[in-house]
């Protein structure tokens, strides 16, 4: 059994060395550090776009299912998110009779329809990018949007065609400078003039911030000839009803549309797709990462090499008094680890500091799990492509290494 | 003690077979004072590393207190190097990163049996009664090729080894400073009863030993006592 002092002696022979070579002991954990670095980086990211995504998914009410065109983000039919796109183009356009006939499924409690439009939205000097919704009262409900300034649309603005809108935050931001100051004004889009009647709270999404929430009715005509809905929303009272409000919803539609046209899912189902998509991204991304640490290993692989040769007297001189092959094996080990868990430390230091950084406007995280992978990893490089040196040393012959100039 | 029932080490230089030892045979005594004498590429080095266990025979055997060490693990000659034998070379050998203190130390790091000293007292105790004790903090390089050598001799004796083989320890010293050396060699041998092989070249250093040893092209060419 090794004792402490002699774990001691193997570390301070090894910084000894560190401290009389500087320049390539820093150059040679810098591969490892810039490995660690964007392994680390990559992974940070990675998370951090998922919970991103994850939020926004939750930013939605709960006991939400969606209805969307096309095989959607069911599982069924093996579609997942590829068929997404596609069946944008190729599904179901639904209507007023659909969202009237899903009203009758007991348990639905709620029923909101969504038409949705990009359009240039002018306030009285700024103009603005905004998605214009068409739906109704009950998508505040639906999606969780709590009033800032002003008043919701009612179920009569619906009923009688109001030209009233509910701003999200950003766009009445942009367009008049803050939320009290956009109620009552008028705003301008697709040949269409309608009234601020309130904003709703920020959301931290895109599409619900740059929001021109209105009753569908008015804008069947002008901005929705066609009087369809992009998707519908279906709240359900109690979580236990979601599965079989779903069955009955299918069944629903299958009156109307082909299987592939239409695609009923709740959010558990999109947040597993989305757990899936980017597993599969940060996977990607750590493989593109570990080529660094490779590239990391092999130099320290190669200095380790240089190291042996250089001391190959000095190997001799402690085989001669005694050191076994174990002894000068665990020496140049020692020093490998060392080598490339120090490299590890330093980008695990510098990746904490730029996400830090980053975080500002981009949600990155760092967990103990990318933590730990990455000492354990670093470590782990530096006995694997240590041990090939430190074996070579361990087997030099006593006499030859002494005599060795 | 030890023991060389005719062994020989052949080496190849290329396609060259070099006869450095050639089937020797020879006994060293506990307590003994001996001396090998040879010019340069006689053997005598190989015969001392043979003698030291740092070096396989090609043929015959090494016996040390009667057993032979061919059967014995690497990492078992290595312990008995360690405990047992104390080395001493014409280049001191020192490692230069570490200090005197520390070099002395070294053997101790490699001792695989619980040590009946204090590796620090038996340093110091060494260092003092070398005169290097002030010196104890310098690196090999800031102190004098003597006082290297003193240090090389104290690392040979902190194990309290059975032998100590000494290779050329003069031959990068000066006359004086290679009498010290030899005084010392000496006094560990008479005072304390430490067996001591001293390889050299030169006639006049292998005259103040009690036995001498003369090699010639790998053979042993003559033995005084």
């Amino acid at each position: 059994m090794k004792t402490q002092t002699e774990y001691f002696h193997l570390l301070k022979s090894a910084l000894e060395d560190f401290r009389r070579n500087k320049v390539r002991t820093a150059l040679t954990s810098l591969g490892i550090m810039i490995g660690v670095l964007s392994v680390v980086m990559l992974i940070a990211l990675g998370l951090g776009l998922k919970n991103y995504i994850q939020g926004q998914f939750e930013n939605l009410g709960t006991n939400l299912i969606f209805i969307l065109p096309g095989g959607g983000f069911g599982t069924e039919g093996g579609g997942g998110a590829a068929s997404f796109g596609p069946g944008l183009a190729s599904g179901a356009r639904f209507d007023e009779k659909d969202a009237s006939s899903l009203k009758r499924i007991p348990g639905v409690d709620i029923v909101v329809p969504v038409f949705m439009k990009t359009a240039a939205v002018e306030g009285e000097a700024e103009e603005h990018f905004g998605y214009i919704m068409g739906t109704n009262e009950e998508i505040f409900q639906a999606l969780n949007l709590k009033q800032e300034a002003g008043v919701k649309f009612s179920k009569a603005d619906v009923e009688r065609r109001a030209k009233v809108a509910v701003l999200g935050n950003t766009i009445a931001n942009e367009l008049f400078g803050g939320s009290e100051a956009a109620v009552g004004k008028t705003i301008r889009f697709l040949d269409q003039r309608v009234r601020v009647v309130g904003v709703v709270e920020k959301k931290g999404d895109n599409e619900m911030d740059n929001a021109v929430f209105m009753p569908y009715k008015t804008t069947f005509g002008g901005i929705n000839p066609d009087k369809d809905f992009f998707t519908i929303y279906l709240g359900v009272a109690s979580e236990d009803d979601v599965e079989r409000v779903k069955k009955e919803a299918e069944t629903t539609l299958l009156r109307r549309y082909k299987e592939d046209e239409f695609s009923v899912s709740e959010q558990s189902q999109i947040l597993s797709t989305v757990n899936t998509i980017f597993g599969v991204i940060n996977a990607v991304l750590v493989a593109i990462g570990s080529i660094s640490l490779l590239v990391g290993g092999i130099g320290i692989m190669n200095i380790m090499y240089a190291t042996v040769t250089e001391r190959t007297k000095e190997v001799g001189i402690r085989r001669a008094v005694g050191a076994t092959q174990r002894d000068i094996l665990l020496q140049f080990l020692a020093e490998s680890l060392l080598l490339s868990l120090f490299g590890g430390i330093m980008g695990l230091i510098l990746a904490s500091l730029i996400i830090l950084g980053v975080r500002v406007f981009f949600p990155a995280s760092l967990n103990f799990l990318a933590v730990a992978i990455a000492l354990l990893v670093s470590s782990g490089i530096g006995i694997f492509f240590g041990v090939f040196p430190a074996k070579r040393a361990a087997g030099l012959a006593p006499i030859e290494a002494i005599r060795y100039e | 003690m030890i023991k060389l029932q005719n062994v020989s080490k052949t080496y190849f230089l290329g396609e060259e077979e070099v006869h450095a030892v050639d089937n020797i045979s020879l006994e060293i005594k506990s307590r003994q004072y001996v001396s090998v004498l040879g010019s340069s590429g006689s053997g005598k080095s190989t015969l001392m590393y043979l003698i030291g266990l740092l070096e396989h025979p090609s043929s015959g055997k090494v016996l040390l207190d009667d057993k032979d060490v061919s059967v014995l693990s690497d990492d078992e000659l290595s312990q008995i190097r360690n405990s047992s034998v104390g080395f001493v070379f014409q280049q001191f050998n020192l490692i230069n990163k570490f200090t005197v203190f520390e070099n002395v130390l070294l053997p101790t790091r490699y001792a695989k049996a619980r040590l009946d000293f204090d590796p620090e007292l038996k340093a110091e105790e060494l260092l003092k009664k070398f005169g290097l004790w002030e010196r104890k903090n310098f690196f090999p390089n800031k102190i004098s090729g003597g006082q290297q050598q003193r240090v090389a001799i104290a690392r040979a004796l902190i194990m309290k080894p059975k032998i100590i083989l000494a290779d050329e320890p003069t031959g990068n010293l000066d006359s004086k400073t290679g009498d010290e050396i030899l005084n010392i060699l000496e006094g560990l041998n008479s005072e304390f009863g430490v067996t001591v092989v001293l390889v050299t070249h030169e006639k006049d250093v292998a005259a103040r030993t009690k036995r001498r040893i003369y090699i010639k092209d790998g053979h042993i060419v003559e033995k005084y006592l």
